[in-house]
């Protein structure tokens, strides 16, 4: 399929020797002087602090409040987005009357309820949650309402016309048919939550790693900032593996899957 | 009659979500009636406000948001076009994008201070990854028949790149910089939250904190409204600039 000259060995060794390239990089940048250590401490410096950190159950418990706040979000604004969608998608009309004010909601960019938020719940898991779940409700939402637009009409016609009620048309049509569709939006939803939920952390204080960065920056702890920042992109790489391993194995019996596992 | 219907399909909810509100909005303190926030939203930000606080700040997303095309689109095609280059760089730049963006605004005001070079920064370092990564594969799954066929003609050099390979990467490009203007959006109001003295994001927080609660609302409603219409101009761009795309129908494909 691609034309790389290459196969999956030697692009192992490039990627690893671009890790190594960026490590040396910034080990080397601040050990000459070209930028001061207090700005950016050598890479190994970093780890160490990242280790040492990762050796404290503070750590481990900010980590867990933020992948709590996410898991949760990520959960609530999915049931909520696939029920609202599939009923939208089926009732008759209401697909038309619901196109505008959806076109509306869904720019507002999450953080304008920062402060609604702060106001609300104070720094706490419900702000988290307020701006995870408005963040990510949308991008599962719009994709339900395309996957239940991607029924098959004459399939929907025969199932009605074999006498299939309406919660076996759901279950057994529109649900496989919208599933790689709602895959798409979880995908994408489980993103755009991880960084809502280290936002508001960062912005409101709720506790988390992202309070935990605000704390290492204003107490001037420049390597603690960057190794957090460094656990942060882990974490967020461990996010989008999990989602797509999890999409794997969900639409394992769909055609894009299979074609894809015997190239 | 049809327009009657039409205009009731499209206006009718959003009129009963007001009425909605209008009608609980008496029991809180924190939300109160639409008319109030209306009110607010005229008195607040068609003043000085708009010059002092709006524009700077949308100023401010339009230079990283470009600066971060440019950097993007530029190194995006550079890595695209060598798969050595991109089989080096692929995990350093997936991790890259991955860090939540907000995450880097601490660390740049270390680096940069608070002024505007930091706020552009932020939107530059949180806008480039999902355009840069985007155009990487965007180039990388360039047709090769019209590759080959660019060769026998001897299509190359600036001619190549504008209508072969920018053209032919243009649909990832621009899903890419649709990504990144959510993002964008989103870094322009935090950078702002965090430590300024003027700008939108600083405003709406300051009314946050002086308990001015239909102020407040009214910000939020005004970052609906931009985030609104950049949506809208971005849709009136991206069906400008693949109009060939749409056409051929590859789109539905």
């Amino acid at each position: 399929m691609s034309r790389t000259p290459f196969g999956a060995r030697r692009r192992l060794l490039y990627g690893l020797a671009g890790l190594a390239g960026l490590l040396a990089l910034v080990e080397a940048v601040p050990r000459l002087g070209l930028v001061d250590e207090r700005y950016l401490p050598p890479a190994t410096t970093i780890l160490a602090t990242l280790a040492r950190e990762l050796a404290t159950a503070g750590l481990w418990i900010a980590l867990g409040e933020t992948l709590i706040g996410w898991a949760l979000g990520l959960a609530i604004a999915f049931f909520l987005a696939v029920a609202i969608g599939v009923v939208i998608g089926i009732v008759p009309g209401l697909r038309a009357a619901t196109t505008s004010t959806i076109e509306f909601l869904r720019p507002i960019p999450s953080v304008a309820l920062v402060p609604l938020a702060t106001l609300l719940y104070g720094p706490s898991l419900s702000s988290t949650l307020l701006l995870v779940v408005y963040a990510s409700f949308w991008q599962v939402l719009i994709q339900v309402l395309y996957g239940v637009a991607a029924v098959d009409s004459v399939a929907y016609d025969t199932a009605r016309s074999y006498g299939l009620g309406s919660w076996s048309r759901v279950r057994h049509l529109i649900w496989p048919t919208a599933l790689p569709y709602v895959m798409t939006g979880l995908r994408l939803a489980a993103a755009v939550a991880f960084i809502l939920a280290v936002t508001a952390e960062l912005v409101i204080g709720s506790p988390g790693l992202g309070a935990e960065i605000q704390v290492a920056q204003s107490s001037g702890a420049v390597p603690a900032v960057y190794a957090l920042i460094v656990l942060a992109g882990l974490v967020g790489i461990g996010v989008n593996v999990a989602v797509r391993f999890l999409e794997r194995r969900v639409l394992s019996w769909h055609p894009s899957v299979r074609s894809e596992a015997t190239t | 009659m049809r327009a009657l219907r039409r205009a009731v399909t499209w206006f009718g909810l959003p009129v009963l979500l007001v009425l909605v509100w209008w009608l609980v909005s008496g029991g809180s303190f924190y939300l109160p009636d639409p008319l109030k926030v209306v009110r607010a939203f005229w008195d607040t930000w068609v003043s000085a406000r708009a010059f002092e606080d709006v524009l700077p700040s949308l100023g401010r997303l339009l230079l990283g948001y470009v600066a971060a095309t440019l950097l993007g689109v530029g190194l995006g095609v550079l890595v695209g076009l060598s798969p050595r280059l991109r089989a080096t760089l692929e995990p350093v730049l997936e991790f890259f994008r991955a860090i939540p963006p907000p995450v880097l605004v601490p660390l740049l005001m270390l680096l940069a201070g608070i002024d505007t070079p930091m706020k552009v920064l932020v939107i530059v370092s949180g806008c480039v990854w999902p355009i840069l990564l985007n155009t990487v594969e965007g180039v990388r799954a360039l047709d090769e028949v019209l590759a080959d066929t660019c060769r026998m003609y001897g299509v190359r050099g600036g001619s190549r790149l504008r209508r072969f390979v920018l053209r032919g990467a243009s649909p990832q490009i621009m899903a890419g910089l649709r990504q990144a203007l959510s993002i964008g959006i989103i870094l322009m109001v935090i950078s702002e939250m965090f430590a300024s003295s003027s700008g939108l994001g600083f405003t709406i927080v300051l009314f946050q904190r002086q308990f001015q609660i239909a102020e407040m609302w009214s910000g939020i409603l005004l970052l609906g409204l931009i985030g609104l219409a950049l949506s809208f101009l971005f849709r009136l761009l991206e069906r400008r600039v693949l109009s060939w795309y749409y056409g051929s129908g590859a789109a539905r494909a």
